[in-house]
């Protein structure tokens, strides 16, 4: 079965797109066999992401960076497209794979009633995601970026009405000028050098002629920006809350992840492109990514303490937590060190998921408010009473202690999300700094002001949280709200993943410790893409 | 041939970028595809500029690629060209239903109180 092994990094890609196909043949109505393939998928994808994981871990004799590559048509590096499998790109795989189930879920109990193609577009997001977290070819992230866009217009105005159509209108038009200004740069990077790879890339990087020199720095910010503007960096981050906010509740889980792959992006190309090796780039952007990441806490800590509505304020968090992994990254960019890196990767992935509960939390939790979400949940409900769904009255099964479940697991987001101890929000905030005080390579100025910022916004994220947990928790007299199990099983699914992070945190640690030190080795990656040959016929046969 | 390719790229870009601060939702689509078009003419000519050489080289034998034009540009262009086609036609299909259902081709949805 060698040839199944090798075939499994592409996987990630076909899965969701073979599913999302699939679902397109079915009709709209059959909403249960759609549910049971959108699990079953992002299950399978769950498995196959676990499986590449422990696979990019390797063996100690290749030390412990295992680096696979599928060549896309079987054409040799640099020319052909390549698939790369890392360390980083197996673990962003893993999360998004881990939201995704959840997220289904969720929307199964409810939402995916409320307009078409729900499961299919979902499943295209899944692709585009993965495929972006895959790809070592800058013209391939394009394309991958453009399949995960459009989808996520689709899923951004599933369920229509008013606030989403001119939440969509803006979040498109954005979007469709930050693809202009990725274009422009990645084209200004093939006019200087030649190659789109970006192990190609990052080996030439250095020997870039001075006179070439500024144009490829162009060429890189332009391109930059469209991943900035993805990521929610502080000047070009406000579409982020309103589109967030005006999302139904399972689309906003996902886009949870959205940002992170802007992050995602910035961290692979800004480490390979501009790391210490890359002669008189060394460090470029570096600043850019450290003011701007900490001016998006910032814009994130008092958006948060302003906001009035549990959505506004999740939306907000969101920027909190990428602005906090931007400026690590510029950090490490300017010599942080690899073990600030680690605790950051795993601050990343702790906030996520906290981010993804507590916006799934949000719609239960407002429902007894009567809000807007209310409104919406009761007219879903009017929607979804077709004929057909005689059924649906059984899955309906309401939870029991609604108030204790809802505010156990709002607690739990808290503390992730403020940073506290005993959960992991806490261990990844300690990992990151003493990161960064052991390393001792920072200027102390800097170092302090990031402390500084970090711990502000983690204490406004405290402030914001528990007022928003007393108005709903304590202070309100009305009957507990109607919360189905389905809707909650994904929270505590969410919350469950936050405790084995928690408990297992050393063994997470360990992972993202060598991550970071393998994203410190571009030449790791580099060489790894060109030692790899393709398959002649002699080895197709085994 | 440079004088006149940048012009092009100039004047699309500029009054691309004029039209997408425009209040008005045809004017803002009307910008974003001045703005692709632009950006497209700027992919191609980063495969430099040739005259009258193909892109399509013959197979086998020596080939002296001075003779030939870059082939990359053209895909990457042609990619370029049908995907910001289908999110133009996505981008109108959303302006359209945002005009039906507010009333208005403003970009917020509501003309602004004077």
């Amino acid at each position: 079965m060698m040839l199944a092994t090798e075939h499994l990094i592409i996987a990630p890609i076909l899965i969701p797109l073979i599913a999302g196909a699939l679902m397109l043949l079915y009709d709209d109505r059959q909403r249960k066999a759609k549910l049971a393939i959108s699990v079953g998928a992002a299950v399978a994808l769950l498995f196959v992401s676990v499986e590449l994981l422990n696979r990019s871990k390797g063996t100690p004799l290749s030390g412990g960076n295992e680096i696979s590559f599928y060549l896309l048509g079987n054409w040799a590096v640099p020319f052909g497209i390549i698939l790369v499998l890392d360390r980083l790109s197996a673990l962003m795989l893993v999360l998004a794979s881990l939201l995704a189930i959840p997220t289904l879920i969720y929307a199964g109990a409810a939402w995916h009633r409320q307009g078409q193609h729900f499961q299919s577009l979902f499943q295209f997001l899944l692709m585009g995601l993965n495929g972006a977290f895959l790809t070592g070819d800058l013209f391939n992230l394009f394309v991958f970026f453009e399949v995960l866009l459009a989808a996520s217009y689709g899923l951004l105005l599933h369920g229509s009405g008013q606030l989403r159509v001119r939440a969509g209108l803006h979040y498109i038009a954005v979007n469709l000028a930050a693809s202009l200004f990725f274009l422009v740069g990645v084209s200004l990077i093939y006019g200087v050098t030649g190659t789109l790879s970006m192990a190609h890339l990052s080996q030439m990087v250095v020997n870039i002629a001075p006179s070439e020199r500024p144009l490829f720095h162009a060429g890189a910010a332009i391109m930059g920006i469209a991943f900035l503007v993805k990521a929610g960096l502080w000047p070009m981050s406000f579409w982020l809350p309103t589109t967030y906010m005006a999302s139904a509740a399972p689309v906003a889980a996902m886009f949870a992840i959205m940002t992170k792959v802007g992050v995602y992006v910035i961290l692979r190309l800004s480490m390979l492109l501009f790391g210490p090796d890359a002669g008189a780039s060394a460090g470029f952007g570096a600043q850019v990514l450290i003011w701007g990441g900490m001016a998006t806490m910032v814009y994130g800590f008092l958006g948060v303490l302003a906001a009035q509505g549990l959505g506004r304020m999740a939306a907000h968090l969101v920027l909190i937590s990428s602005g906090t992994i931007l400026a690590v990254t510029g950090l490490a960019l300017s010599g942080g060190g690899p073990a600030m890196l680690s605790g950051a990767l795993y601050y990343m992935i702790s906030s996520t998921i906290a981010t993804a509960a507590l916006f799934l939390l949000l719609e239960p939790m407002s429902r007894e408010e009567g809000g807007i979400a209310a409104l919406l949940a009761l007219t879903s409900d009017a929607y979804g009473l077709d004929p057909e769904d005689e059924e649906e009255e059984e899955v309906g099964l309401a939870i029991p202690g609604t108030m204790t479940v809802l505010g156990l697991s709002f607690g739990a987001c808290l503390l992730v999300l403020g940073g506290l101890p005993p959960l992991s929000g806490f261990i990844g905030k300690v990992a990151m700094l003493s990161g960064m005080f052991g390393n001792g390579a920072l200027p102390p100025g800097l170092a302090w002001t990031f402390l500084a910022v970090l711990m502000l916004s983690g204490f406004a994220t405290i402030i914001g949280l528990v007022r928003i947990g007393i108005q709903t928790f304590w202070a309100s007299d009305s009957s507990p709200p109607k919360v189905l199990a389905m809707e909650f099983a994904p929270v505590l699914l969410l919350v469950a993943m936050i405790a084995l992070l928690t408990v297992r945190g050393n063994d997470a640690l360990r992972y993202m410790d060598a991550t970071a030190r393998a994203l410190h080795q571009p030449l790791i990656y580099s060489d790894g893409v060109f030692a790899t040959r393709r398959v002649t016929n002699g080895e197709d046969a085994q | 041939m440079e004088l006149v390719l940048s012009a092009a790229i100039g004047v699309l870009s500029g009054s691309g970028i004029w039209l997408i601060l425009r209040p008005r939702t045809f004017q803002v689509i009307t910008g974003l595809c001045l703005l692709s078009y632009a950006v497209n003419i700027f992919i191609f000519a980063m495969g430099r500029l040739t005259v009258g050489k193909p892109p399509i080289m013959p197979k086998g034998g020596f080939v002296n690629t001075a003779n030939y034009a870059d082939p990359l540009p053209q895909a990457l262009v042609l990619t370029a060209i049908v995907i910001s086609f289908a999110t133009t036609a996505l981008f109108l299909v959303v302006m359209i239903a945002s005009k039906g259902l507010t009333g208005t081709d403003h970009v917020d949805g509501s003309e602004p109180t004077k």
